[in-house]
């Protein structure tokens, strides 16, 4: 299983075709508190750098991008009732979605966790 | 001679100055602890007493309605007091400065409110005859006069609500014209520094939104705006800019982004949250503006806060004009006709359709007038200016304490500070907005705009006189250098003086109590409540 993380900060971690996509650490520090996440319909299709979710915190509301194309397969239905799940754990329990994988190449456009962090110190 | 040893005391005892009893009922003297309405009103209560009545025979067949309704019964005495001791808690512009960036907190002058009850105006009703109301008609007409002849359009559709409605008008008329010309454009653009509302209501009438980047000084880049433009030709719809932005900047290169959108067959629609820093200065028309609502509630007085609804006129260039939805006035030499339903629509008259069911606030119409009229021309470009220069006596006052995004060069009718300037002290935007408070000052619009980090955007407005804003700008330098001088525990707990300190929002957020339900009976003796 490897995980790659896009410039807009959401993290992608593939195993087989299915791939599990979430906000990254330095995400949801930025966001402040999480009050609302909405999460798309399974089955629906979406490319690259379409709108996948939503994330509300006290300060904004953000949309959360397909880092792939691909097909939503499942979300998870625990952060609806807690939105403090994001801020805890972000990289782990509080996933948004799996994807069916539609294209793996568009990875490789991606970075991996030394090339995010050396990112984020940038901004 | 004879004396009285009888009376009472006249100075205070010797006691402790700090020493501050907790009270019995929870009230510190004035200020009181109100319980919500429905935790004293009482089902059985009333402040009147009506006999049952005789022989009646309602006409709702099954739908009267015969369980409880569930609504607090009060006495006349019991009501009045609730909502004055309520009122207690407010802060309004009635009772100090409220420097409330991009919203135009200005005073409410009494005269608006004597024209407003009028009972030619106050008292009329929108569905008896127009024939009935003609000064009603007369004072639409000339409202809308006025907004046309201020902005230099060709049209006004005045029934929007409020600044939103307002702008969804507008994009709805520039949707129309699209699709009267037989285009379907796909794309409006907003610059970063937007209201939140200017994306929201393109993406309500199924726009993609696309962002245009602002330059250091913070206003729009034409380099970005044209790139943008190149990138998506011929699927522009408009571009939704805000004049003066919300940076509290004069957006210099207007006229000719106003040039590039209309060369790529969009339409321009200016934000007019800000219209009261260039009334009489500029007319958006001139600047190639297609439609814009104004903000009754804010320039032409009647903030929110004052009281009363909104109301958001949109006005519309000649191109526009044919699309203004219903209702609206027709005027034919001197005569006005309220035109309702499309069966009334001459040739060229093409409304959308309509926003509301009438033809807007009428209360509202009655105070923009009263208040234009009173001032006149020259008024109203005074007030113009006194904003604008009441915001530039902030910046001078604070900026060498504060930090200004965007240098020290003028601002328009409200200044932005980021918090650069509280770096390292451990304070935030936060914290001190919420000193602010202790310090008895409505707190100024932060985090807004999203452009600059930790963001403070003041608006005096013209309505402060110059002791007023020489105390405010005395009370922020205080409160920073107390800051700078690490007393955090004054910012970090503020504030300590209002009548509720600090609420958890992100509770309030994810787990808001939006319905009272009656708690468990308890028996309360003055024993327990200790």
């Amino acid at each position: 299983m490897s995980t790659y993380f896009s410039k807009d900060h959401e993290w992608i971690s593939v195993d087989g075709d299915i791939a599990t996509v979430g906000i990254t650490n330095y995400a949801q520090e930025q966001l402040g508190d999480v009050v609302y996440v909405e999460l798309p319909d399974t089955g629906k299709t979406v490319a690259q750098g379409d709108e996948a979710a939503v994330v509300e915190s006290v300060k904004a509301a953000s949309e959360v991008y397909a880092p792939i194309d691909g097909e939503i397969v499942e979300t998870n239905g625990d952060l609806a009732d807690e939105p403090a799940k994001v801020n805890e754990d972000p990289e782990g329990a509080a996933w948004f979605v799996k994807m069916k994988v539609g294209n793996a190449a568009q990875l490789s456009e991606l970075m991996d966790e030394a090339a995010y962090k050396a990112f984020v110190e940038t901004l | 001679m004879s004396m009285n040893t009888q009376g009472r005391p006249t100075t205070p005892g010797d006691v402790t100055e700090s020493f501050r009893p907790k009270t019995f009922t929870g009230n510190r003297a004035l200020d009181m602890e109100e319980p919500l309405i429905f935790e004293f009103g009482r089902l059985e209560n009333t402040g009147v007493d009506l006999d049952e009545p005789d022989d009646f025979a309602p006409e709702l067949g099954s739908h009267a309605r015969t369980s409880e309704i569930g609504l607090p019964g009060l006495a006349e005495p019991e009501a009045m007091r609730h909502f004055v001791r309520l009122s207690r808690n407010n802060y309004a512009i009635d009772s100090g400065l409220y420097p409330l960036g991009s919203c135009t907190m200005k005073h409410n002058p009494r005269l608006n409110e004597k024209m407003a009850r009028l009972p030619g105006f106050a008292d009329i009703h929108p569905l008896q005859p127009a024939s009935t109301v003609p000064g009603a008609l007369k004072l639409i007409d000339d409202l809308a006069h006025w907004l046309m002849v201020m902005t230099g359009t060709s049209a006004v559709a005045m029934s929007p609500k409020a600044g939103a409605h307002g702008e969804l008008c507008g994009m709805m008329a520039i949707k129309a014209a699209h699709t009267a010309a037989g285009r379907d454009p796909k794309i409006v653009l907003v610059p970063e520094s937007a209201h939140g509302t200017n994306p929201a209501t393109a993406a309500l009438l199924g726009y993609k939104v696309v962002a245009i980047a602002a330059k250091d000084d913070g206003t729009v880049d034409l380099g970005a705006l044209k790139e943008t433009i190149g990138a998506h030709d011929g699927t522009i719809a408009g571009i939704m800019l805000t004049n003066p932005n919300t940076c509290g900047l004069f957006e210099r290169d207007i006229i000719e982004i106003a040039d590039l959108i209309h060369d790529a067959g969009g339409f321009f629609y200016c934000d007019g949250a800000n219209f009261n820093a260039i009334v009489g200065k500029a007319r958006p028309g001139d600047l190639g503006v297609d439609a814009m609502h104004i903000n009754l509630h804010k320039t032409f007085s009647t903030p929110h806060g004052g009281g009363g609804p909104g109301s958001g006129p949109v006005v519309l260039s000649e191109r526009l004009a044919p699309f203004a939805p219903l209702p609206f006035i027709r005027k034919t030499g001197d005569d006005l006709e309220l035109v309702e339903t499309e069966a009334a629509l001459q040739d060229g008259e093409q409304p959308f359709g309509r926003m509301t069911a009438f033809h807007g606030q009428m209360g509202m119409y009655v105070r923009a007038l009263s208040y234009m009229m009173s001032h006149g021309s020259d008024g109203l470009k005074q007030a113009s200016e006194d904003a604008v220069l009441n915001a530039n006596y902030v910046r001078v006052g604070l900026q060498d304490l504060m930090s200004l995004p965007f240098g020290e060069a003028p601002c328009m009718h409200e200044v932005l500070f980021d918090d650069t300037f509280l770096k390292d002290t451990g304070v935030s935007t936060l914290d001190f907005a919420k000193a602010m408070i202790d310090e008895g000052y409505h707190p100024m619009t932060m985090y807004f705009p999203l452009v600059v980090h930790g963001a403070m955007l003041i608006e005096p407005t013209e309505s402060e006189s110059r002791a007023s804003l020489d105390l405010f700008i005395a009370t922020m330098r205080d409160l920073v250098m107390r800051a700078k001088r690490g007393e955090t525990e004054r910012f970090a707990g503020a504030p300590y003086l209002a009548p509720r300190r600090r609420l958890d929002e992100t509770m309030a957020a994810r787990k808001p109590v939006l319905k009272w339900t009656e708690p468990e009976p308890a028996e309360v003796t003055p024993e327990a409540a200790e």
